[in-house]
């Protein structure tokens, strides 16, 4: 599957970390769309694995727990949008959500691919065969789908948050955590035209879909203030230059969703009421979750757990 | 909203009123027209002429085919949140979204005949159009990916490479593409298998039983025998359909009897054979009163098929409105700036 000379991405200089991705100048670039990328240049786990195995990329404790978190959130994100495929509202949205399942899908498994180097695990030890206290994931990615709203609120959301989380982690002194950055930031760019589009048409559609919409948000918001928590282990990796601390991301991501909510004529106070919704406390960072993700893993979980230690 | 994008079809007579001397001779040289094209195995295109009943063939088969790989999402997202590995996740992920790919292509290629989008996912809905009936089986074990895979959508391909050349341009350019991935699918459905088969007892298990499980379901795909098979012989003559149910269906065993020995597994039919004299394989008794009654809607599933793409589209309608009125709003706003 992996051929030598284009695995070694962290030496190099792997094709997703070189191009012109830096700064906000990724929005509008044509060749940023997730469906558009060179095959041969796109880094995928397998490489990663490759690199784990060589041993020339080994995260730190730190890296190795941020790397968790990160791929935590996109891990359980996908496995809420993987459902969606085959009861979208149209074909479309069918292929669409699953696109944006499978490059969070794919962002989950490089993160945990990486982190589980330091532990000596494989992804799938890390998304099988770990008990719910030891996830990562903050509460937004475990709420529930809902209807195409919540999806589109939820996915809003999120995919802001991203954007300016991997577009800052591109300059992480840690190479790997740079270059799945620089690989999931393209995409993450995608969702979120994807969901901003969808902020609009929900909002300036019908009554139905602006009620909604407005419904979505009001039921999300409280998980936002979490994504934007910092603690004592991104104090250090900002400080070491390979994480930030997620609370300096949350100026551009009020700015940039302000944007949208505007255009879509959803006033952020009179409208949606978000400064007078209380902010849960989350946790999930240190473990505590939400009452949705025991059942999220348990399906998740159910068959690699019937066979443990088979190959499939 | 698709109904929008339809390209203007010529209208075609109907046989009720009279037709005036100069369409007659339009109707006359139309005909002329399609039959040398069809002698020359050329491609008939959408704003050609084509008898009405040629265009009625096409769509309710090109349409079925969509339906087709629409409900056959449903098995296969059965297993998208208990696939046992990350990679194995991530593979299902992009089949089930490629067949909706293949259903978006085939209601293209549909809508070229003079049939809205909408109408034939509302004729699907209200029962009145059909789907291949093997997806009224159930997907009970993570086995079925592999089964799926090489056994149905083996089946499939062997279907579909021939209708590659099939006259209407539209449906056989539709075709070329959706083989190349089906046959990615198939592959991927093997290695599936192959890994199992390697794997534990209960593994290799697994899969058997699910090999056993569809086996005689995906032989029946090619159709019922030749000889009850009223329609195949206008469809060959049209180039829509180039090789018999059966001829296919020997061509598929012989396929599957060759792959199954590398897997380690085997299929359950004690009675394929390869003829010498007509050089063909042969296989066991088909089961042909349950073909009739999956069809009939006694399936295990079909109900249940039905009821999931219902509520998925009732589900999607204020979804649709949304986009349509925005879409409505965002027009006139153009219009006046």
């Amino acid at each position: 599957m992996t051929s030598e000379h284009t695995t070694d991405f962290a030496i190099e200089g792997h094709g997703d970390i070189s191009v012109g991705v830096s700064g906000a100048g990724a929005s509008g670039d044509g060749s940023a769309s997730a469906t558009r990328i060179t095959p041969g240049n796109a880094l995928r786990p397998e490489d990663i694995a490759l690199e784990v195995r060589r041993g020339t990329a080994k995260p730190s404790g730190d890296v190795a727990e941020y790397a968790l978190r990160l791929g935590d959130d996109a891990l359980i994100l996908a496995q809420r949008l993987g459902h969606w495929i085959s009861r979208a509202p149209e074909l479309e949205e069918d292929i669409a959500l699953g696109n944006i399942a499978l490059d969070q899908l794919g962002h989950a498994r490089s993160f945990l691919t990486y982190a589980g180097a330091h532990w000596d695990k494989s992804e799938d030890d890390l998304a099988y065969f770990r008990r719910e206290p030891e996830f990562r994931s903050a509460h937004l990615f475990e709420q529930p789908n809902g209807d195409f709203a919540v999806t589109i609120a939820r996915q809003f959301i999120v995919s802001y948050y991203q954007f300016e989380l991997y577009k800052r982690l591109l300059d992480s002194t840690d190479a790997t955590i740079a270059a799945i950055s620089a690989k999931a930031l393209k995409e993450v760019d995608y969702h979120r035209d994807h969901s901003a589009q969808w902020v609009l048409r929900l909002a300036g559609g019908t009554e139905e879909s602006r009620r909604r919409i407005i419904r979505g948000f009001k039921l999300l918001w409280p998980y936002v203030e979490e994504l934007f928590e910092d603690d004592e282990l991104t104090a250090r990796l900002a400080e070491a230059g390979a994480g930030v601390q997620p609370s300096t991301l949350r100026e551009d991501f009020d700015r940039l969703t302000g944007e949208v909510l505007a255009e879509a004529g959803l006033d952020a106070v009179n409208d949606l009421g978000l400064d007078r919704i209380p902010q849960s406390l989350g946790g999930g960072r240190r473990g505590k979750h939400s009452e949705h993700l025991g059942y999220l893993l348990a399906e998740m979980q159910v068959l690699a757990r019937e066979h443990p230690g088979a190959s499939w | 909203m698709a109904s929008q994008k339809l390209q203007s079809v010529p209208g075609s007579p109907s046989g009720e009123t009279a037709l005036s001397p100069e369409e007659q001779e339009r109707e006359r040289a139309g005909q002329a027209y399609f039959d040398r094209i069809i002698a020359e195995d050329s491609r008939i295109e959408p704003r050609d002429w084509m008898p009405e009943a040629y265009r009625r063939t096409l769509l309710r088969q090109v349409s079925q085919h969509a339906h087709s790989e629409i409900i056959g999402m449903q098995p296969e997202a059965n297993w998208i949140t208990r696939a046992p590995s990350l990679k194995r996740k991530a593979i299902l992920m992009a089949k089930v979204q490629d067949e909706a790919g293949h259903g978006l292509y085939l209601y293209s290629a549909a809508e070229t005949l003079g049939q809205s989008r909408d109408k034939m996912m509302q004729d699907l809905i209200d029962g009145k159009a059909r789907y291949s009936s093997i997806f009224n089986y159930p997907a009970v074990s993570w086995a079925d990916m592999g089964a799926i895979g090489w056994l149905v959508d083996g089946a499939a391909i062997c279907n579909q490479v021939p209708l590659c050349r099939a006259s209407y341009g539209p449906y056989g350019r539709a075709m070329v593409r959706i083989c190349k991935e089906e046959s990615f699918h198939q592959r991927q459905g093997f290695e599936i298998l192959l890994e199992l088969s390697n794997g534990t007892p209960a593994q290799k298990q697994m899969a058997q039983d699910a090999v056993n499980r569809w086996y005689a379901p995906a032989l029946m795909m090619f159709g019922p025998p030749d000889d009850d098979s009223p329609n195949s012989k206008q469809s060959m003559a049209w180039n829509i359909k180039r090789f018999s149910n059966d001829e296919l269906r020997s061509r598929f065993v012989g396929m599957m009897v060759e792959q199954v020995k590398v897997l380690g597994l085997t299929l359950p039919d004690p009675d394929i054979r390869f003829n010498e004299e007509t050089k063909k394989w042969e296989h066991g008794p088909l089961d042909w009163n349950e073909f009739k009654d999956v069809l009939a809607g006694k399936g295990p599933c079909n109900a249940q098929r039905m009821e999931r793409r219902r509520q998925a589209h009732e589900d999607g309608a204020w979804v649709r409105e949304a986009a349509a009125a925005y879409a409505a709003k965002q027009a006139q706003k153009e219009h006046a700036a």
